[in-house]
């Protein structure tokens, strides 16, 4: 993993470029996660500034403005029940869709990546010490297949019996629910990570470079850091991708059981569950969730495919 | 009893005339009906079932000497007549029963149906070791004899109004004492054969029963009435959730009758607009409420203290308890929640009309009422939060429930109601599997009550409250060391209620009895025991081309499925 | 490699012992009651009474021993009698169910066909599909294909089974009428038209099914091509004159196997977990619903042999994942 000898470095007319700066070029030169960067960022605002903005609250019941449709229901249907006041409709108790969006937004997010990093910061750590060393390989492994063994719905019960009060006497019911939530996602779905980093370097701990490495006596700390992580970064890039989906429906299915935020708070995955029973007469009830929960997926896909184009230099020294 | 044996009679020859077109022609003639259950059952022995689902899949095969119809009026099955004091089949000091059956009855392998089956039923539910879940049915009894093979008398151990217990509905069927004979005590949860294929005397056999999953039946060749069942095969299936299971009947024409839909009003209309079938809804006892907690549950308080000690804070207060009562808007959670299959109420026991009380009205929302009578109390927001004080503690109620759609959405709109009388509601959901576990480690259970307000449904079974009632009583409150076991969730306690319940247990005369239970159900309405929301009914659906439904919420809700039919077209 | 096999096997049986004893552990803590679904109507004692006669808690020292010794002697035992005829398990109690009163492993044997025919279907559907997508979105990295793919798959996997399950009943069943939204369990293949019915109704629950697999496949397979397409031995090879097909099918390919295998090799067991959700949207009542209605009755024999046998699957597909990167990559050494 030697840096090309760069021609720049050698004319001296030209400005000294740092490494970060030719990630941000190559990052840059990335239509796709450019795009998405942008798409992730608006998303971001909008769940953080859009509540603010928008100013109704989305716990408000309005039953007289019950099952408005959204503003553009018009175009087709002049006789649908819409309104300026709710442009994206109401639920069946008259709750604005659009207030809720905003706010179900913050906590789908929040949990979301928060979980994410979780468990791929876990399963990272876990794959890559067992893969490379090899006293901690058995130990490590057997301990992912007791995780990936255990049954899920128990587990979570007996969390929130053990810590649901103890975590909201000290960081208060919200912030309690939320990093027990959060823990529970994390802690439940590092696994997969975890057994496809560790393959991954038992692969290349064998390679020649690594060899290398070791003849000149890099050490352990750095051999990891310099030499392994950067090259399983796609996999992880992917469980990582795949691990937001995962952890904003997780978060739902936990809202069901009784331990999740309380039942009027709005999630993403609460609206679109919610909805499901009135989708043939309430299309856009299923459709926005759905589709906010997707867009933020797919831009973080895209943003993680132009991070590790960036971040591999064979690539950006094309 | 005069009133009731009249009553009895007319009912039963009402109830047996329009049955006439599932007689016409051969049994079987109209090949097979599908049902579906969303709750699966699990076993077809109903003494050892987990759920009323198991015992209405039960009542196809095993069936009771007598059971209650649409109206909740008893109808003779097994037998010629239902014993009366009139026709002397129940003794004048209440304390004997005796059932003629009819003769000639025979199982569904052919062999006779003898009394010695009823005493073995009896023996085999009261057995200590044999966990009969249904062992309050035979309670107070004290001897089954059998004069002859076709007698049964019953004999109590004191006077018993309502004689009715012992084999009479769809929880207390007659089992083959040949098949069962050594699966009693211990034994009985060893006998999965008998347990999946019991031998019945109703119009249906079991073919195959997968567990959890689906049974098929077929008709009883032996059944009693001739001509029927209408249709050859059964196929009951079981799983999934309410919406399939409606969408299965009314949208795509799958099945031909599906159980218990729970789910919001407008969802069932649009179903329905799928033309294939029919909601039908029936009424029964049961009470959609808010259980007000006379306890402080306050989590400081030690485990053996919290929702033990009395007197909660502030829900004591008359003003309070009647003020949120009266910021309901009942019409409207009816509406939102229930549609065809709801009612306002204001009672505990809403029917049958001989023990509803009609002291109350409460069909009108008055929040200005309400915040005056809060107001007038002295309970007042003093700091200016918005919420209101008693005494220094601010009107902050944790109000828990089951998690269903229906009810989330009467939290949020109740919560809304009360947040404009100064209350603060924090809302909680919990899993049913939890909440309605009797597990006394869980902190989540309804008995345990760690929360202010609570929200659930509770009914009884046949048509006499006097047990219901008794979930007021003092001693039936849960506690630590009753391993928090008990009826009485609110942990609702006055000497007055005792004393008119002991009473009611020991009046005979069906209108003094009607008048206690009235009293019994207005001192708890009154003193902050509930608030009661709506009067649920039972909401099926049954396929445009299946004839004879009668939903009935008093016994099974398969209980004439012999007079089922096709409707030809 | 043998000997590393051999260790691993002889290994697992403490690990799947401990497995199990943290499994029962865990559901004795959990908070419930196999009497949860009695009517409330039913009063305290005669549910303590019935608790009673189910064995319910016993202390843990007797209960999850009895329970060993039922799985691992007398359910094997059982076996050989059903299939010699011989009575050995004369008054030996079984594995019974709480739930059913019945032999767990009757029911389990009951629900094997329909989960392997649906959820094992879609496995294979699944690996058929995203191993293709995943090769040429790689090879062709933002081409319009790979970003088409992209998409549906990120979609695909944004979108919860409860979810798209009732869409495709919605459009299938409802609008269209072409398939039955509601799996027949009872149904036997035996001519041409009950196979054809067979099919019908497996297409739905295997679409939602093989949705979810093959977005995940195909990513963690266009990934790992990537990562191997720039190698060095990449251009070797091809400086070599290899064809591009060899290169690419059989070089790059081989190496970018690792993460799939491992992939596959967690989700083999879950073939037979069952897909919790989608065998409840579709009624197919296979070994996820079976799962999961024991968990929520409390069902405690059930639970714990059901993830049980899902820690053995775990545990021998991990091995078996182990001992395929070895033959995957030689250089790959565990001894």
């Amino acid at each position: 993993m030697t840096e090309p000898l760069s021609m720049d470095a050698v004319e001296p007319t030209a400005p000294p470029k740092s490494q970060w700066a030719d990630v941000w070029a190559q990052f840059k030169a990335h239509r796709g996660a450019m795009i998405a960067s942008a798409l992730l960022a608006v998303i971001v605002a909008a769940v953080l500034i859009g509540p603010w903005l928008w100013g109704i609250d989305p716990t408000k019941l309005d039953i007289r403005a019950k099952d408005m449709r959204p503003i553009f229901t018009v175009l087709w249907d002049g006789d649908a029940k819409v309104g300026w006041n709710h442009p994206l409709g109401t639920d069946n108790l008259g709750r604005d869709l659009l207030a809720r969006l905003l706010s179900g937004g913050q906590i789908s997010l929040a949990v979301g990546m928060a979980a994410m990093v979780l468990s791929v910061v876990l399963g990272t750590l876990i794959g890559v010490l067992a893969g490379y060393f090899k006293f901690l390989d058995g130990i490590l492994m057997r301990l992912t297949d007791l995780f990936l063994a255990l049954p899920l719905l128990p587990l979570l019960l007996v969390a929130v019996l053990l810590f649901r009060d103890r975590l909201s006497a000290t960081f208060g019911p919200e912030g309690g629910t939320f990093i027990l939530i959060v823990t529970l996602v994390g802690v439940t779905s590092w696994m997969q990570t975890a057994r496809i980093v560790r393959g991954d370097v038992l692969a290349l701990k064998e390679r020649e470079f690594i060899l290398a490495a070791r003849s000149i006596g890099t050490s352990p700390a750095k051999m990891i850091t310099r030499h392994l992580l950067p090259n399983v970064m796609s996999p992880i890039m992917v469980s990582a991708t795949l691990g937001i989906a995962t952890a904003i429906i997780t978060e739902s299915a936990l809202s069901f059981l009784g331990f999740g935020f309380p039942p009027d708070f709005p999630t993403w995955g609460k609206l679109l569950f919610d909805s499901v029973d009135r989708m043939e007469l309430y299309p856009e009830r299923v459709i926005w969730p759905g589709l906010m929960i997707s867009l933020t997926v797919l831009s973080v896909n895209y943003v993680g495919d132009g991070l590790r184009d960036a971040l591999d230099p064979r690539i950006r020294g094309r | 009893m005069k009133l009731m044996t009249a009553l009895l009679g007319a009912a039963a020859a009402v109830a047996m005339t329009p049955m006439a077109m599932a007689a016409d022609g051969e049994r079987g003639r109209d090949g097979e009906v599908k049902i579906i259950y969303w709750q699966a059952p699990s076993i077809l022995n109903t003494y050892l079932s987990g759920g009323t689902k198991d015992s209405e899949a039960a009542s196809l095969v095993i069936e009771p000497l007598a059971r209650y119809d649409t109206e909740g009026v008893l109808v003779p099955y097994l037998v010629d007549e239902v014993p009366t004091v009139a026709n002397g089949g129940v003794s004048e000091d209440l304390t004997q029963i005796t059932w003629k059956i009819t003769p000639g009855l025979v199982w569904s392998d052919g062999t006779a149906f003898t009394s010695a089956d009823a005493k073995f039923t009896y023996e085999y539910c009261t057995h200590p070791e044999g966990g009969c879940a249904y062992a309050t049915k035979y309670e107070g009894v004290k001897s089954v004899e059998t004069p002859d093979d076709l007698t049964v008398v019953v004999t109590f151990d004191k006077p018993t109004p309502n004689p009715y217990g012992p084999f009479v509905g769809s929880e207390a069927p007659i089992l083959q004492a040949a098949q069962f004979a050594d699966c009693i005590g211990p034994k009985a949860p060893e006998c999965t054969e008998e347990n999946f294929n019991p031998i019945g005397t109703g119009p249906f056999t079991v073919t195959e029963f997968k567990p959890n999953d689906v049974i098929t039946f077929a008709a009883n060749e032996n059944y009693r009435e001739a001509g029927k069942p209408a249709f050859a095969k059964v196929t009951f299936k079981g799983g999934g959730d309410a919406t399939a299971a409606g969408r299965a009947v009314m949208e795509t024409g799958e099945f031909d009758y599906a159980w218990n839909l729970q789910l919001a009003p407008d969802v069932i209309a649009k179903m329905e607009e799928g033309g294939k079938g029919t909601p039908v809804a029936g009424f029964g006892p049961l009470v959609e409420r808010i259980m007000l907690n006379n306890t402080n549950p306050d989590p400081a308080l030690g485990p053996d203290e919290r929702s033990v000690i009395k007197p909660h804070p502030f829900l004591g207060d008359p003003a309070v308890y009647k003020a949120m009562s009266l910021a309901i808007d009942r019409p409207l959670l009816v509406e939102v929640g229930y549609g065809q299959a709801g009612k306002v109420t204001c009672n505990w026991v809403p029917v049958p009309a001989n023990y509803a009380s009609t002291t109350f009205t409460c069909d009108t929302q008055d929040i200005a009422g309400a915040n005056k009578m809060l107001d007038d109390a002295g309970i007042v927001d003093t700091d200016g939060d918005g919420v209101r004080e008693k005494d220094g503690v601010p009107l902050k109620v944790l109000y828990q429930t089951s998690t269903n759609a229906v009810r989330q959405d009467f939290q949020a709109l109740i919560k809304q109601w009360w947040s404009e009388i100064g209350i603060e509601a924090e809302l909680r959901n919990i899993d049913a599997s939890v909440f309605f576990g009797g597990d006394p480690g869980s902190p989540d259970t309804f008995q345990k009550f760690y929360a202010d307000v609570e929200m659930y449904a509770n009914t009884f079974n046949g048509t006499d409250p006097q047990s219901y009632l008794g979930n007021g009583l003092c001693d039936k409150a849960p506690s630590p060391a009753t391993q928090w076991q008990g009826e009485n969730v609110s942990r609702f306690c006055m000497e007055e209620f005792d004393a008119i319940h002991a009473e009611l247990a020991n009046t005979a005369d069906i209108a003094k009895r009607g008048e206690l239970a009235a009293k019994l159900n207005d001192l708890m309405i009154e003193n902050g025991g509930m608030i009661p929301l709506v009067h649920r009914g039972r909401l099926s659906a049954h396929a445009n081309s299946l004839g004879g439904v009668a939903l009935n919420v008093w016994d099974s809700e398969l209980w004439n499925i012999a007079d089922w039919y096709r409707i030809s077209n | 490699m043998l000997t590393y096999t051999i260790r691993r096997l002889i290994l697992s049986v403490p690990t799947l012992l401990f497995i199990s004893l943290v499994i029962y552990l865990l559901l004795e803590l959990a908070p419930g009651d196999p009497m949860a679904q009695v009517p409330l109507t039913v009063p305290p004692e005669v549910k303590e009474k019935m608790r009673e006669a189910l064995g319910v808690g016993q202390p843990w020292y007797i209960a999850f021993p009895k329970w060993l010794y039922q799985f691992f002697v007398v359910e094997p035992m059982y076996l050989i009698d059903a299939i010699f005829g011989t009575t050995m398990t004369e008054g030996e109690q079984r594995v019974i169910s709480w739930q059913t009163r019945s032999p767990v492993m009757d029911i389990v044997v009951q629900r094997l066909p329909q989960t392997l025919w649906v959820v094992g279907v879609a496995y294979v559907v699944a690996i058929a599909i995203a191993l293709p997508i995943g090769i040429y979105s790689a090879y062709r990295q933002y081409s319009w294909f790979d970003n088409a793919g992209t998409f549906v798959t990120m979609v695909g996997f944004s979108v919860p089974p409860f979810f798209s399950g009732v869409v495709v009943i919605v459009v299938f069943s409802v609008w269209l009428g072409w398939f039955p939204s509601i799996y027949d369990t009872t149904h036997e293949v035996d001519d041409w038209d009950s196979f054809v019915k067979q099919l019908k109704q497996m297409v739905m629950p295997v679409m939602v099914l093989a949705l979810q697999i093959t977005s995940q496949l195909s990513r963690f397979m266009r990934a790992s091509m990537l990562d191997n397409l720039n190698q060095d031995y990449v251009r070797t090879a091809r400086a070599k004159g290899l064809g591009e097909k060899t290169v690419v099918m059989v070089h790059v390919l081989r190496n970018s196997l690792i993460p799939v295998v491992t992939v596959i090799a967690i989700g083999i067991p879950s073939i037979f977990g069952g897909a919790i959700i989608t065998e409840q949207v579709f009624k197919v009542n296979g070994i996820g619903q079976l799962l999961i209605t024991a968990i929520q009755a409390n069902d405690l024999p059930m639970v714990q042999t059901l993830t049980f046998i899902f820690a053995v699957l775990i545990v021998l597909f991990n091995l078996i994942a182990d001992i395929l990167y070895g033959i995957l990559d030689p250089r790959i050494r565990y001894d």
